[in-house]
């Protein structure tokens, strides 16, 4: 999934701490921020913006491309059904922890619906020099920057340092697309990388994955016949198997998921899998062989 | 979080799927007693984990005495990490077949799935592995429920089987798995007695840790883990910690970005001494986190790599140099800084702790490993 700069966005959860914070943010950014939901608050003025009720209340007025959750785990399941409802496209769910039975329960109104969700527990989605929707630091020109390079990540802290790596290598990112780090996510490396294979801005591909699941490997099948080039790092080479790291995503049973797995996978459809982030820019630069990067 | 047997059992009886008759015992003369009630029994060692039967933890009594002497072996033997402290006492059951059933939730499909095969008794890895034909894998859609029909057209390819009961059973499994939010639901072995009765002589329960505040009563039925040492520690401050072997400690945002450290420092040639995550919504944390770290007295050097998306690098900066400040730690220090609240946090490491920040992580990385040798 990648948001565009002329796309509209709903703040669901736009009253909130974070909500408040982020959607100055985005909308500072150049993100069409067009207002916000809160039951309690409907009709009121937040940030200068309109708060309805629902999404399905906001859709009557208004045309809504996207929307994003500012809500606890609790509240997604009913948020995200508002907002497919409403006849949101893209649908940017950041919270993290949500019941899993909840999580497939709104991805299969999301597929009935048609509607594309990234998340959920993604940092989101960022184009720079147009918009970004989430808790990204696209305001950073250390971080982002215009250019050919189209990052999927599961993690938004490490997406954050290759998006760094790059610029600092004088690229620049076409699309940021957070996945989650959750195991059962929306938008898969798989999906996330097809996108970034038909962005005509995306010249080049960096895959940000992790230990666990089998999504690098799937997103694998896909990169053995693309021609744009792609780098992978994925993270937990030196993670002890057995142990939780953090994200529920990254654990390693046995011989599922790991790191030599996902290599192997990876390097046999011709993506460079490289040691460290700072790699990345290295290798796609050689590819590219100088082109406009 | 995991569920011994005797806690996962209820949730089959109120779904409507048979048990045998059983209680649980803390010592011999109550597994005795219960023994002599029910007859012919197992006794079975209560513990969160898999494999009780290869580690001894599971036993035949025909009576009391025998009952007794197999709780005396059982209760105190230690099973993976766990040391046995009770055990279950239940009625030995005639068995004409052994299946296997489960409902899970699963990554590839992002809908549930159930399982069910005809070869009971082995654990679905070696099924999966062994008798790959003789694993029905039916995914069902969370918002549409259980389907009897698809589930009989499954089955259907397994061969001779009492058809009208596991098509019940699977579906009452089904029902179980939705409304207490397993992660994993898992009868094994689901028999077919000598009368024809299905039942459910083990099951796994493992409840999704995001469901336990909405799950509380059934929570408090479940076995949290139980962590030792340091990361004891960290798990009542909030924090998820590994403790590793290596010298170099780190302290990162995000999984991710942890894992990252990990491997960098493992790529130049150092060890890394732990994961520990200070992002999410711990990362206010950061003074208790580097007391952690330090706490291990491997650690020779440390290294600080922050990358603010949601978290604020400046918060956690504060952290560390507040706590620094206060605890003044002899191990060098390796700062890298990046993302949201970057300038005020690099800044502040350079005025108050004198030190500058590294501009490439590897660079960082490459001076906390030259520092522990």
């Amino acid at each position: 999934m990648i948001i565009r700069g002329t796309e509209t966005l709903l703040v669901q959860g736009i009253t909130g701490k974070q909500g408040s914070f982020w959607a100055e943010k985005m909308r500072d950014y150049g993100t069409r921020v067009i207002g916000g939901v809160n039951p309690k608050k409907a009709g009121t003025k937040h940030l200068d913006l309109p708060v309805w009720a629902t999404a399905v209340d906001a859709a009557k007025e208004t045309r809504i491309d996207a929307s994003v959750l500012f809500i606890p785990p609790l509240g997604v399941k009913a948020a995200a059904l508002d907002a497919i409802a409403a006849g949101v496209r893209k649908l940017v769910i950041l919270t993290e922890h949500i019941p899993v039975r909840d999580v497939m329960y709104l991805l299969s109104a999301a597929r009935e619906a048609g509607t594309t969700v990234a998340g959920p527990n993604t940092a989101g989605l960022v184009t720079p020099g147009e918009c970004f929707v989430g808790f990204m630091p696209a305001f950073n020109d250390r971080v982002f920057r215009p250019g050919a390079v189209g990052v999927v990540s599961r993690s938004g802290s490490l997406g954050t340092l290759v998006c760094l790596n790059i610029v600092q290598a004088g690229m620049g990112i076409s699309a940021f697309v957070g996945i989650g780090g959750d195991p059962i996510i929306g938008t898969t490396t798989r999906a996330a990388l097809m996108a970034l294979d038909a962005d005509p801005n995306t010249q080049a591909v960096a895959l940000v994955g992790e230990i666990g699941g089998g999504m690098e490997e799937d997103a694998a099948e896909y990169a053995a016949n693309m021609t744009k080039p792609v780098a992978a790092f994925i993270a937990g080479a030196a993670s002890p198997p057995g142990r939780r790291m953090g994200h529920a995503g990254a654990i390693v049973m046995g011989d599922r998921g790991t790191h030599a797995g996902k290599k192997a996978a990876l390097e046999a459809a011709g993506v460079a899998v490289v040691p460290t982030p700072s790699f990345i820019p290295r290798v796609l630069g050689e590819r590219l062989g100088g082109a406009a990067a | 979080m995991n569920f011994e047997e005797h806690a996962a059992k209820p949730l089959l009886r109120a779904a409507g799927i048979a048990t045998p008759a059983g209680e649980v015992a803390a010592d011999p003369d109550a597994a005795a007693q219960i023994a002599a009630r029910i007859g012919p029994c197992v006794v079975k060692a209560q513990v969160p984990t898999g494999k009780r039967g290869k580690a001894g933890g599971i036993a035949l009594a025909a009576t009391a005495d025998e009952a007794a002497a197999a709780a005396g072996r059982i209760l105190g033997m230690a099973i993976g990490s766990y040391t046995v402290g009770k055990v279950l006492v239940e009625a030995q059951v005639p068995i004409a077949r052994e299946f296997y059933a489960a409902v899970l939730n699963d990554p590839a499909t992002k809908d549930a799935l159930v399982l069910f095969s005809p070869e009971g008794g082995m654990d679905i890895e070696e099924i999966a592995a062994s008798h790959p034909d003789r694993l029905m894998r039916l995914p069902v859609d969370v918002r549409r429920g259980f389907d009897p029909a698809a589930a009989r057209a499954a089955l259907a390819a397994l061969g001779d089987l009492p058809m009208d009961g596991l098509v019940d059973v699977l579906g009452r499994l089904f029902d179980a798995y939705m409304a207490h939010d397993a992660e994993l639901l898992e009868i094994n072995p689901l028999v077919e007695t000598a009368d024809g009765t299905l039942m459910a002589l083990d099951c796994k329960f493992t409840l999704d840790d995001s469901a336990i505040k909405r799950q509380a009563d059934l929570a408090a039925q479940g076995t949290p883990d139980r962590l030792t040492g340091l990361e004891g520690k960290a798990q009542e401050l909030g924090l998820k910690f590994i403790e590793l072997d290596g010298d170099v400690g780190i302290l990162a945002n995000g999984a991710g970005l942890t894992m990252t450290s990990m491997d960098a420092i493992t790529h130049y040639g150092g060890r890394p001494g732990n994961f520990l995550e200070i992002g999410g919504e711990a990362y206010s944390l950061s003074r208790q986190a580097l007391e952690l770290v330090l706490s291990n007295p491997r650690i020779k050097s440390l290294l600080v790599n922050f990358c603010g998306a949601f978290a604020r690098t400046d918060v956690m900066t504060a952290g560390i140099v507040e706590a620094w400040e206060a605890v003044k730690p002899t191990v060098p220090v390796f700062f890298t800084i990046h993302g949201t609240g970057e300038d005020e946090a690099v800044q502040m490491v350079r005025e108050r702790l004198g030190l500058e920040p590294f501009d490439i992580m590897d660079d960082a990385v490459k001076a906390a490993v030259e520092a522990a040798r």
